[in-house]
């Protein structure tokens, strides 16, 4: 009995000597490791990212960079939920254009204006310092620009005997009936159309291509009046006449690309990575078949005088304001951001420097990467006319609620004025809060 | 942890050697005190710790942020989300998953224990079969059937093609009516194994000889597992109810995965709704409160079961 006690005292002062290691305070020696949350959608790749991480670390050795990736519906989370940890578990993160307001809010981003050289400043494009620019103070580093675009199959067209893709959202439901009837498509369009954000990033295009925008002068809801419930109309009426492939409700992004990259769809509507992956092929069927038209628009919209429509989807790197490395963190994300990787990069994600769109250094762009001479025109004639969705603290309820109203007139549930009407009576109480 | 489990294991068999004295008992009593204590700060730590702090907040405003206040605002969330349509909607679609999806494991496990029981041929590669599906961890199991049911190129559109079912692909998580049932029917596939395995292992355990004197006075099969089996299973089933109802009652990560809660809400349930309160929306007091309810429910649930099934006399 007594032994049996003795190994037990022996085994329970074990477990505070461990528990006591443990909790020691940790001694800041060798490298600082900074934690980096980013995306594993859109952009780089991480095998990418993970070689500027390195490259980085082999010039700066008392720096090491731990990348973390994951898909882009769990950033947000990842981020509020990391920020509860002191430190925070990640000390930059990537954000996307519509969560600036919400972080600044909560007092997660890093006021990061005074570290921002002239050059950065002038030399990138101002649109991707106004995605993280709030009251004057710069909260984040641009990395990633994108819109989406609008992308067709040249094969499918000219096996139905169309030439030139449609410039009126009524040219391609003429097309895609030609497609339909002549058998080279099933349902010749697809979208991500799910309960996510990617279905308010497609209204948006409609909408603003019908001459509507999400709020009018004055901030109020304004995608409830007939232009916008004309572009859910014709959303629903796409389907259910089989031009629009019916599982764009069930679908997002990446499920958009599968099918089109699988030869099943001859229009998609999606981001910059699609093209890139149409001409891979370990994963398309297409490769050397995709193309890039300018996002049609509708025909009122246009004759309103809408020459273009499409949705910003921008990124941005923001450091997280607890963290106790904001001087490392800086260095790699203006590594990241430097010239020099985004032009070496620029296959998967064309660079946020405008500088390198001008000149001789558009010359260097256009032959850095074989896909590049195609990406870059389609670029320049794209992202001019990226609309910007509300940049309110609230956003993340107000698009769960505009979300929900284009499925249910999706779906049938209810009608598409009454769905959006509800929408907007949510966002004017959000409003009000 | 395994430390502590270990500790806590000999505990009880020093506890269980023969007491010689009042005062060696009570030494026993110290020691095992002394034991547990790491263990008990732990679980304090981790497990009733995050409750009081959940409930604290479930009365406070407590939007997401470091820098923001939190108000104190009395049971606001609770009354908020009591009269909020959205939050019986789910409440409703909730109970249906639950109802739905506890039913059929119950029935089909229940099916399956019995044959398993009976030594058919190959019952033993049956029993070990059984453990995959419930070895399979939920969100991959989430992965797998959503793309079973892809409208593209899913597996079940596949299926029924060639059984000439269907003559063209269907979308099936795009109907408001399909997509909940199609949900159920994955969580089933997932942990009916269990209920089987619970009511198997029980079933073994169950006196031959009752069987066999019933069988003798005439009864046939189906009125001795009614009538003989089924009430004496009563404990285990208890056991699976209880077990598989609070889960299934907070199901979330099945429907993250196969419809994050669309098309057009029709998969929304209690805890998903908590979550986008919780961390998309910023609400964090609400989503405390929507907490609290979702274990009110549940413990609710439970009592009732054990109220009406749970017999002492029968686990003698």
């Amino acid at each position: 009995m007594r032994t049996i006690n003795r190994i037990c005292m022996m085994l329970f002062a074990i477990v505070f000597v461990i528990g006591a290691v443990g909790c020691a305070p940790k001694q800041a020696a060798g490298p600082v490791t900074i934690h980096i949350l980013t995306m594993d959608q859109a952009g780089l790749k991480p095998a990418e990212i993970d070689q500027i991480a390195r490259d980085f670390e082999a010039q700066n050795p008392d720096i090491k960079v731990n990348m973390e990736y994951l898909g882009y519906d769990f950033i947000h989370d990842k981020i509020t939920t990391g920020m509860a940890a002191k430190p925070p578990a990640y000390d930059a993160a990537m954000i996307d254009v519509i969560w600036p307001d919400e972080f600044i809010k909560a007092g997660y981003l890093l006021d990061v204006t005074d570290r921002v050289t002239p050059d950065m400043k002038s030399g990138m494009f101002p649109a991707s310092w106004n995605g993280v620019t709030r009251n004057g103070k710069i909260y984040g580093m641009p990395w990633l620009m994108d819109v989406k675009y609008f992308m067709y199959n040249k094969d499918m067209l000219q096996k139905a005997g169309i030439t030139d893709p449609p410039k009126t959202w009524e040219e391609l439901v003429d097309q895609a009936k030609t497609i339909k009837d002549k058998g080279v498509a099933e349902f010749p369009i697809i979208w991500s159309w799910n309960q996510k954000e990617g279905v308010v990033c497609d209204y948006a295009v409609l909408l603003y291509g019908n001459g509507g925008s999400f709020v009018d002068a004055s901030g109020k809801p304004a995608f409830n009046n007939d232009q916008g419930v004309q572009a859910l109309e014709w959303m629903k009426k796409s389907i259910d006449d089989g031009l629009s492939n019916p599982s764009s409700v069930s679908s997002d992004e990446n499920a958009v690309e599968a099918d089109f990259l699988a030869g099943k769809s001859a229009f998609a509507v999606n981001w910059l990575f699609q093209y890139s992956d149409s001409n891979d092929a370990s994963k398309s069927q297409i490769v050397g078949q995709a193309a890039f038209a300018p996002m049609p628009v509708f025909q009122a919209g246009m004759d309103a005088g809408v020459k273009g429509s499409s949705v910003d989807g921008s990124s941005s790197f923001a450091i997280m304001a607890t963290t106790p490395y904001a001087d490392q963190t800086w260095k790699f994300l203006a590594y990241l951001a430097s010239n020099e990787v985004q032009m070496k990069y620029s296959k998967e994600m064309l660079p946020v420097w405008q500088t390198d769109f001008e000149g001789d250094a558009l010359k260097t762009l256009e032959a850095a990467n074989p896909t590049n001479p195609v990406t870059v025109p389609a670029f320049l004639g794209q992202f001019p006319f990226a609309n910007e969705r509300p940049t309110v603290p609230y956003y993340n309820e107000a698009s769960a609620a505009l979300q929900l109203a284009i499925q249910e007139a999706l779906t049938g549930v209810k009608s598409p004025k009454d769905a959006l009407d509800e929408a907007a009576a949510k966002w004017v109480e959000l409003a009000g809060k | 942890m395994q430390i502590h489990l270990l500790l806590y294991v000999m505990t009880f068999k020093i506890k269980s050697l023969p007491k010689q004295s009042y005062s060696l008992k009570q030494q026993d009593a110290r020691t095992a005190w002394l034991l547990l204590t790491p263990s008990l700060l732990v679980m304090l730590g981790v497990t009733l710790w995050p409750v009081i702090s959940t409930f604290i907040l479930s009365f406070l405003n407590a939007p997401t942020g470091i820098n923001q206040a939190r108000t104190f605002v009395g049971l606001d969330n609770y009354i908020t989300m009591l009269k909020d349509q959205v939050f019986w909607e789910t409440i409703g679609r909730t109970l249906y998953f639950m109802v739905g999806s506890v039913g059929l494991e119950l029935t089909l496990g229940l099916a399956i224990a019995q044959l398993i029981h009976s030594r058919p041929w190959g019952w033993k590669f049956l029993r070990i079969s059984l453990i995959i599906p419930w070895a399979v961890p939920t969100i991959v199991n989430g992965a797998m059937w959503r793309w079973i049911y892809n409208a593209d190129f899913g597996a079940l559109n596949g299926l029924l093609m060639q059984l000439g079912l269907i003559n063209h692909y269907v979308p099936w998580l795009t109907f408001p009516g399909t997509a909940m049932n199609l949900v159920i029917l994955a969580d089933v596939w997932h942990t009916m194994p269990f209920v089987a395995l619970v009511l198997q292992a029980a079933l073994a355990t169950l006196p031959e000889d009752l069987d066999e004197a019933a069988a003798v006075d005439g009864a046939n099969a189906w009125q001795r597992f009614w009538q003989i089996r089924l009430p004496l299973l009563r404990p285990a089933i208890l056991v699976a109810l209880i077990v598989r109802t609070v889960e299934a009652f907070r199901v979330f990560d099945i429907v993250y995965i196969i419809t994050s809660s669309g098309p057009a809400n029709r998969t929304l349930t209690i805890t998903y709704l908590t979550y986008l309160n919780s961390f998309a929306f910023g609400k964090q007091g609400i989503g405390a409160a929507l907490s609290f309810l979702i274990s009110i429910f549940t413990i609710t649930m439970a009592l009732i079961y054990i109220r009406f099934l749970y017999r002492p006399e029968e686990t003698q």
